[in-house]
């Protein structure tokens, strides 16, 4: 064989895949520019200017909607994350039990079904709910965030627990800690970096959710993805990019910590 | 001696079902249970303002594919339902290929560099499927739009005269959909080409075979459980798509998604959507008993 001859080279896979990394960006970067647009489209470019983020800032609607996406972001991670650590410490580390496939399924379900299912499934339920209670507070949307992020959660919390070994939580044991005590001081410290994890996948998933929030939410409980959702049938300005630019911002910082987060662990 | 451990197995599965009760709990209430309440209503006759009657009634299911004429009560295909189902199958298929095609050299390029540089080529194809859906779609639309940046610049070279209509059209669609879904793709065909024996590869071109005849006939074949995943993680959730055929679609090309929430919002038929909600988690199931399979298989092949 001719030297040089490299067994891993195949004709034009390098230029595809380089074709696909710039195809990949190049839409968002556009966005993200002409949110910093000077003049009122999104297609031709007038200038620099910080005025789509200033009206983005004053618009009520949109601050409205941040809070909102804002809050139930939270809430629902924290919920979600809570349930998903007793879950995980209940299902790794023992040995095949009754009813594990069962579990399961229902914990990965929404990773499963479509969230057009879900979400008309919701619509059905939480009707007939409001219309025999009369709430039309935030708690169905906290409830149904909530359900679709746990297995998020669950993912990294379960992963960190299958690598830590039972050693140090037996020995703490032998020593007469009591289990509040072995799993406060030896287990939650070690198991943190997943928590973290999980709960900053859980926050990102309630945060961009788009499809559920729109057929759960109450009249008037606009959050920032279906606010703007609700903008694509107007004209469309460069304050939706600036929204948009602001969210992918956050996204992106939660993705890249969660990487690394992740990684440590090797 | 016995005693004492059953009294211990017992106390941990107490212990285990209590720990689990919050998310099952949880999951219940917003997952599983109302998707139980939608098998009842695919079996419900429609109320005239939307919600339901309680009566039973095969209808919905039997509407999902036939009606039957308003006035002679003569039996046909359901053309509205069909071209929607076949638009849904149709491009989501074409999505699967178009992904594999991009998708599958760009998995070879990151297996193929050095090991401890994957991990950030990885990142930089997970970094935009990790950020808001809606928001990557608006960046397509943004593009193809009549006044988007693609027709600007045709018209700014010279190239046609008026903007190409590319926004609403399955075109649109296609593009927007493969775009938002290849990571699914490239994650698991990159999962089982990283495994990939290069000696396997070596030994190929020692027996004189071409580079394509190599990649057809030995690279293809060992990751093949990854090109079956991942078809299977691009075409399931482009046959439930639904911000994406509305974004880009317009209302012009609905897909089953779109067609779900009409029977939901002006069409009021619930019983309608919650069977036609069901068709589609059936077909997404039996997806998921394939895709479980390629996984299986991969599994198999690494002992």
């Amino acid at each position: 064989m001719s030297k040089g001859f490299d067994v891993r080279r195949q004709t034009g896979f390098n230029t595809i895949a380089l074709t696909c990394f710039v195809l990949l960006y190049l839409p968002i970067i556009l966005l993200v520019a002409y949110s910093f647009n000077a003049g009122d489209s999104i297609a031709i470019w007038e200038g620099f200017s910080w005025r789509w983020y200033v009206s983005a800032w004053e618009n009520e609607q949109v601050q409205e909607a941040t809070l909102r996406s804002v809050i139930l972001a939270c809430s629902s991670s924290l919920v979600a994350t809570s349930a998903a650590v007793l879950a995980a410490l209940a299902t790794t580390r023992t040995k095949p039990w009754r009813g594990q496939t069962l579990v399961f399924a229902m914990v990965n379900q929404p990773l499963m079904v479509p969230e057009i299912v879900t979400a008309v499934a919701l619509l059905i339920v939480f009707a007939a709910v409001k219309q025999a209670t009369g709430y039309t507070g935030l708690l169905y949307l906290v409830l149904a965030h909530s359900a679709f992020c746990i297995p998020f959660a669950y993912m990294p919390v379960r992963a960190r627990l299958q690598g830590m070994d039972l050693d140090l939580e037996r020995a703490a044991a032998d020593l007469y800690g009591s289990p509040v005590q072995v799993f406060r001081r030896i287990t939650l410290p070690q198991l943190w970096p997943g928590i973290l994890a999980g709960a900053m996948l859980a926050f990102v998933i309630s945060l961009d959710d788009v499809v559920i929030t729109e057929f759960v939410k109450s009249a008037g409980q606009d959050t920032l993805p279906t606010y703007m959702l609700g903008q694509i049938r107007r004209v469309i300005t460069p304050e939706i990019n600036a929204i948009s630019t602001a969210l992918l911002a956050i996204s992106i910082l939660m993705v890249i910590t969660f990487f690394f987060l992740n990684r440590t662990r090797k | 001696m016995t005693d004492l451990s059953t009294i211990r197995s017992r106390r941990e599965t107490r212990d285990r079902w209590l720990l689990l009760t919050p998310a099952l709990v949880i999951l219940t209430l917003a997952a599983m249970g109302p998707l139980l309440i939608v098998v009842i209503y695919s079996f419900l006759t429609p109320g005239d303002y939307g919600g339901v009657e309680w009566q039973f009634s095969w209808t919905s299911w039997f509407n999902v594919v036939a009606e039957r004429d308003f006035f002679t009560e003569e039996l046909k295909l359901a053309d509205a339902h069909l071209t929607v189902l076949w638009r849904s199958v149709k491009l989501s298929l074409l999505t699967v290929i178009l992904s594999f095609l991009v998708g599958f050299p760009t998995a070879y390029f990151i297996a193929t560099r050095p090991a401890h540089k994957r991990d950030m080529w990885m990142l930089l194809i997970m970094i935009p499927f990790w950020t808001n859906l809606l928001i990557r779609t608006f960046a397509i639309m943004q593009l193809i739009r009549n006044h988007g940046t693609i027709n600007m610049i045709l018209l700014g070279l010279g190239i046609v005269d008026e903007p190409v209509q590319m926004l609403y059209t399955e075109f649109s669609l296609l593009v927007g959909m493969t775009y938002v879904y290849l990571p699914l793709m490239i994650l698991p065909v990159y999962a089982s080409m990283e495994r990939l024996d290069f000696n396997l590869v070596e030994a190929g071109y020692d027996l004189y075979a071409t580079r394509f005849q190599v990649l057809r006939r030995v690279i293809f074949p060992l990751v093949k459980p990854g090109v079956v995943a991942g078809s299977i993680l691009v075409f399931v959730p482009c046959l439930g798509a639904y911000v994406t055929p509305r974004v880009l679609g317009g209302g012009k090309q609905l897909m089953l998604g779109n067609l779900i929430d009409l029977q939901f919002g002006q069409l009021r038929n619930w019983p309608l959507g919650a069977a036609l909600s069901l068709t589609l988690l059936a077909v997404v199931m039996v997806a998921l008993v394939f895709y479980v399979r390629a996984i299986g298989r991969e599994g198999e092949s690494d002992v």
